[in-house]
């Protein structure tokens, strides 16, 4: 049986997501893994985790990586890698519980670091800043390290994940003793068994993660295009191509979501003609040099980063997705009871259009 | 007589029980096969000079003619095919070389009948397109690496110049000379009215299709016929013709007999005398000349233009597509070694080149691992024969495609592959004015956007089958493409699955 | 009123107008039996060949002022509300003045020795047959000023 990278499996689900406009650390964990746990009919076990911001505040200008390793030599070789390029300030196994349903856990550890960059080598002639140093050390650790996987790398944030259902994985990872301002999660119904914990969702990279409903049709033509920019598409899953074009529009080129959404889920053609000449002469400069980044085929995400979230659906709104909202809480999910399940009473709750974004950044006082 | 003899290949067939003796035959066979014999008050027919146009069978009111291979054999051989030992002796008895036309008629695989397309199911839902938006709207032409915008948002970087086509086909490089003044003038129009291009070969500009400019591709190559700066300022693009898929390595060739007053002023050549291009561009013998051509070309434009260079499909395609991306070019045309022509030598034509599927295959993906690809679109012709094949091309990672023969076959052409003697019953591939006339504009050009119209739809059908409803998410999408009957090596090479996998 | 109009730009001079004409005013529905008859069916517009390469389909113009129709001793001759001329058969008595007095040459002999000339095949319910079968549109059916 291939794994996840060796073979694509197209699968269906289940996402949610909770952010506090604020930016207060006032979401439990607990909270996202009950949204989740509502809609346990999507999923079919094969998958589930979460992304939470905000969750390591003493930590907070460290990367945290964590790590799945298959083995003591794969946790040895990366450590030694670590050792020489990162100042490891603190690490340890994440803590977990047991849970019945969640068999096979591989050693799953995590490390607070800080890149050497003295230690770094530039990539031609782009010089080399934290970031993309990052960027460059989970791509060479998940490919050329066997048996060791990056599944998180960003600042002040973590991704959860394995194999089974959401809310048995929330246990699984003691989702209730952590407090962040944002939380997403996802619950997978693929339809092959991959048995791999790597392959479940969110992906991540840096503070960028996705949830993802959905099978994109034009994955090839994304990923043949991302792979000339410096990404490996090692997983072959639509949420890994999604996230690193969102990464590169994102980081790379200084595009702001609001035009990310324009240039991934394009208005049509026709629309052009009723839109504002200035708008529509954009949209048409953006399809034609970004036109292997338009995404198609139904997919509903949720991307997760450090100042906020986006929550985006294909054009023709092929997958479900609503917006809620309480109190400066922010709530998005496949389904409405996904939301009333952690929150009965909210002050608005609508659906939004294919191909209209909704973006919530976070408003911090002083900052 | 003896030696010399070749039997003529066809035989006219006529069904006496139907034939009214209406005598359209005979007026319209440009070869002179048909005529009417009084006393025996018949139509009779010399088969020596058929070349099996059809014109005759399609026009017959009665449906009496039918023409058929001559069944009189050499001795069967699996190694000399009666059609090689002909050809020894035509080359025994004239000392020339030989010249045939249109495109490589030899059995080798074709690898577009060896692919298959997919379709969505369950996990993703197909696209009606007759219900939602189905897009094939492309621009061809350089990428920006990045976008910026300014304070107000809006984007501040200037596009390098673009063709915006509405679907993904473009009318093939046919020059003026090889065919008629007609036949330009369908192209040119039905181009125009379905927002697309064609392409004028190197026979230069007639005047009168000045006025469909922004639909025209100028072509520059070897001959530099008919290259003047209004003629370049006059297309939406220029073409720098490298090589052609049916004749890779030697020039154009226009017989003289094709070459009349209005040809001769088009081309800026003498009446009459063989028109033949030279095999490279003669200031063209490396890479940086290509450039510094680019450039000129460029700068005689001001800069408005984008340039397309047409290559053959050769061994080392991929990189000589990669050195083209780099010295400046906006978009590579390749031409697989199934395109037409109107004259080219026999043995070029049938031995010379390698299939488009497979070099657009190690093309794109070079391009890519170079990350070169968005320097350049891909455009690709050399037998594209039906909408399926466009669709297959775009999966492999052309941004749009080229078709001539199919045009061609749009506005009459029965591929008799008798383009070189100028005497096209067809109106199509002669100079001929009693023959022109025979291709009224009007009904071609209707013709030609039928195909288009009919094209477009069924790429839209197919694509809204495999989920996709914009064509740029079909671009260079091999996942959309399974072999069949393939080996690991071409599968390899094609960068797509077996089908099962 | 539509009449027929030929663009001598594109007749190729095939003649097919010709017979298709004969055939369809014929009253057969073969038309290889048509042309088998020891009668072969006549043709109302004929093609004229010039030696310079121009070719032309020469039917009747339905003139605004017939001088076949005025001409016409025995009224065989008559022109329609629509403006279409037509002639009566069982009128006619063959005495070819209406021939004499087409400007255009439109007329000719049946073999039952009456006249006849093209009526935009009013009475083969169907588009004129020229046009349908000319195989390069230079026969058209059209109104004009």
């Amino acid at each position: 049986m291939l794994r996840e990278g060796e073979i694509r499996i197209p699968s269906g689900c289940a996402i949610s997501g909770i952010i506090d406009r604020k930016g207060r650390r006032c979401l439990n964990g607990q909270k996202i893994v009950d949204s989740i746990a509502i809609m346990h009919d999507r999923s079919n076990g094969l998958g589930g985790g979460f992304a939470g911001y905000g969750i390591y505040p003493e930590f907070a200008d460290l990367y945290a990586f964590h790590i799945f390793y298959d083995s003591m030599e794969a946790k040895e070789a990366c450590e030694r890698y670590l050792d020489r390029y990162f100042e490891v300030v603190s690490y340890g196994i994440i803590p977990t519980k047991n849970v019945e349903s969640i068999q096979d856990a591989p050693m799953i550890m995590r490390y607070f670091v800080n890149p050497l960059l003295t230690k770094a080598k530039s990539i031609g002639k782009v010089p080399i800043n934290e970031e993309t140093f990052v960027v460059q050390t989970v791509f060479y650790i998940n490919s050329n390290i066997d048996g060791a996987y990056i599944f998180s790398n960003g600042k002040n944030m973590g991704i959860f994940k394995a194999v089974g259902f959401p809310e048995d994985v929330g246990e699984f990872y003691r989702l209730n003793e952590y407090d962040g301002y944002s939380w997403t999660a996802h619950g997978r119904y693929p339809t092959n068994t991959p048995g791999w914990w790597g392959g479940a969702h969110p992906f991540g990279l840096l503070d960028y993660s996705i949830v993802h409903n959905g099978e994109i049709s034009s994955y090839d033509a994304n990923r043949r295009y991302i792979e000339m920019f410096d990404y490996k598409c090692t997983l072959l899953t639509d949420t890994e191509a999604i996230t690193y074009i969102i990464d590169f529009l994102n980081r790379k080129n200084n595009l702001p979501f609001e035009d990310i959404a324009k240039i991934i889920a394009a208005p049509f053609w026709n629309e052009l003609e009723h839109m504002d000449p200035t708008e529509a002469k954009k949209i048409k400069t953006f399809r034609n040099a970004f036109s292997s980044l338009l995404i198609t085929g139904p997919f509903s995400i949720i991307c997760g980063f450090t100042d906020g979230i986006m929550a985006l659906n294909d054009r023709l709104k092929l997958r479900s997705m609503v917006v809620g909202e309480k109190d400066d809480i922010v709530y998005l999910a496949s389904e409405e009871a996904a939301i009333r399940a952690v929150c009965q009473d909210l002050d608005y709750i609508r659906a939004p259009k294919g191909g209209e974004p909704i973006i919530v950044r976070v408003e911090r006082e002083g900052k | 007589m003896g030696i010399d003899l070749l039997y003529p290949k066809y035989e006219v067939v006529r069904n006496f029980d139907r034939c009214i003796t209406c005598r359209v035959c005979e007026r319209q066979c440009a070869n002179e096969v048909h005529s009417y014999d009084p006393e025996l008050k018949k139509m009779v027919a010399d088969e020596s000079k058929c070349v099996d146009c059809q014109r005759c069978v399609a026009l017959c009111p009665t449906r009496a003619l039918k023409i058929v291979e001559t069944d009189n054999t050499f001795k069967k051989n699996a190694n000399w095919k009666q059609q090689t030992i002909e050809e020894v002796y035509r080359q025994a008895g004239s000392g020339g070389v030989l010249l045939s036309s249109m495109g490589n008629p030899q059995e080798y695989p074709v690898y577009w009948d060896k692919m298959l397309i997919n379709a969505s199911q369950v996990t993703n839902p197909s696209i009606d397109p007759l219900r939602e938006p189905m897009e094939t709207k492309v621009f061809l032409g350089k990428k920006p690496k990045t976008i910026e915008l300014d304070e107000a948002g809006n984007v501040k970087t200037a596009l390098e110049p673009q063709i915006e086509l509405e679907l993904p086909i473009m009318f093939s490089a046919m020059s003026y000379g090889s065919i008629s003044e007609n036949a330009h003038k369908a192209l040119a129009r039905a181009a125009t009215k379905m927002g697309t291009c064609y392409n004028t070969g190197e026979g230069g500009l007639n005047k009168e299709l000045y006025q469909y400019g922004e639909h025209t591709i100028v072509q520059v190559a070897s001959g530099r016929f008919g290259v003047h700066p209004d003629y370049l300022m006059a297309g939406q693009a220029i073409e720098i013709k490298m090589g052609q898929g049916a004749k890779p390595g030697i020039g154009g060739h226009l017989p003289g007999r094709k070459i009349g007053e209005k040809v001769s002023q088009t081309r800026m050549i003498p009446q009459g005398s063989d028109a033949i291009s030279p095999a490279p561009h003669h200031d063209i013998y490396s890479i940086e000349d290509l450039r510094q051509l680019i450039f000129s070309l460029k700068e005689a434009t001001n800069y408005t233009k984008p340039v397309i260079v047409k290559i053959a499909a050769v061994h080392n395609v991929a990189a000589i597509a990669s050195g083209i991306a780099r010295s400046g070019a906006d978009i590579i045309a390749i031409d697989g070694f199934r395109g037409g022509t109107g004259a080219a030598p026999t043995r070029i034509r049938d031995n010379v080149g390698i299939p488009i599927e497979l070099a657009l295959a190690a093309v794109d993906q070079r391009l890519r691992e170079e990350k070169i690809r968005n320097d350049i679109s891909i455009v690709v012709g050399g037998s594209i024969r039906s909408a399926s094949d466009v669709v297959k091309a775009i999966a492999l990672g052309a941004d749009a495609c080229y078709i001539g023969t199919a045009a061609l076959l749009a506005i009459g052409c029965h591929l008799c592959r008798k383009c070189q003697t100028g005497k096209c019953n067809w109106g199509i591939a002669t100079q001929r004015e009693d023959l022109v006339k025979r291709l009224n504009p009007d009904i071609a050009t209707k013709r030609l956007e039928n195909l288009l119209t009919a094209w477009n739809h069924e790429i839209q059908e197919m694509m809204g089958g495999m989920g996709i409803n914009s064509i740029e998410a079909l671009k260079g999408n091999r996942l959309m493409l399974r072999g069949i009957g393939l080996s690991e090596k071409e599968l390899e090479i094609l960068q797509i699955k077996h089908a099962g996998e | 009123m539509k009449r027929i109009y030929v663009n001598e730009e594109w007749c190729l001079g095939c003649h097919l107008c010709e017979y298709e004409c004969a055939f369809a005013n014929s009253g057969e529905t073969n038309i290889v039996k048509a042309f088998k008859r020891d009668l072969k069916p006549i043709p109302r517009l004929h093609v004229e060949d010039a030696e310079n390469g121009i070719h032309f389909a020469v039917s009747c113009r339905q003139c605004e002022v017939p001088y076949c129709v005025l001409g016409c001793i025995t009224g065989a001759l008559s022109r329609d509300e629509q403006g279409v001329i037509h002639i009566d058969d069982n009128k006619c008595i063959g005495c070819r003045t209406c021939m004499l007095m087409c400007p255009y040459g439109a007329l000719t002999i049946n073999h039952n020795k009456t006249v006849t000339k093209c009526e935009l095949c009013t009475d083969n319910n169907q588009e004129p047959a020229c046009v349908q079968n000319c195989p390069n549109n230079a026969i058209v059916f059209e109104e004009r000023e």
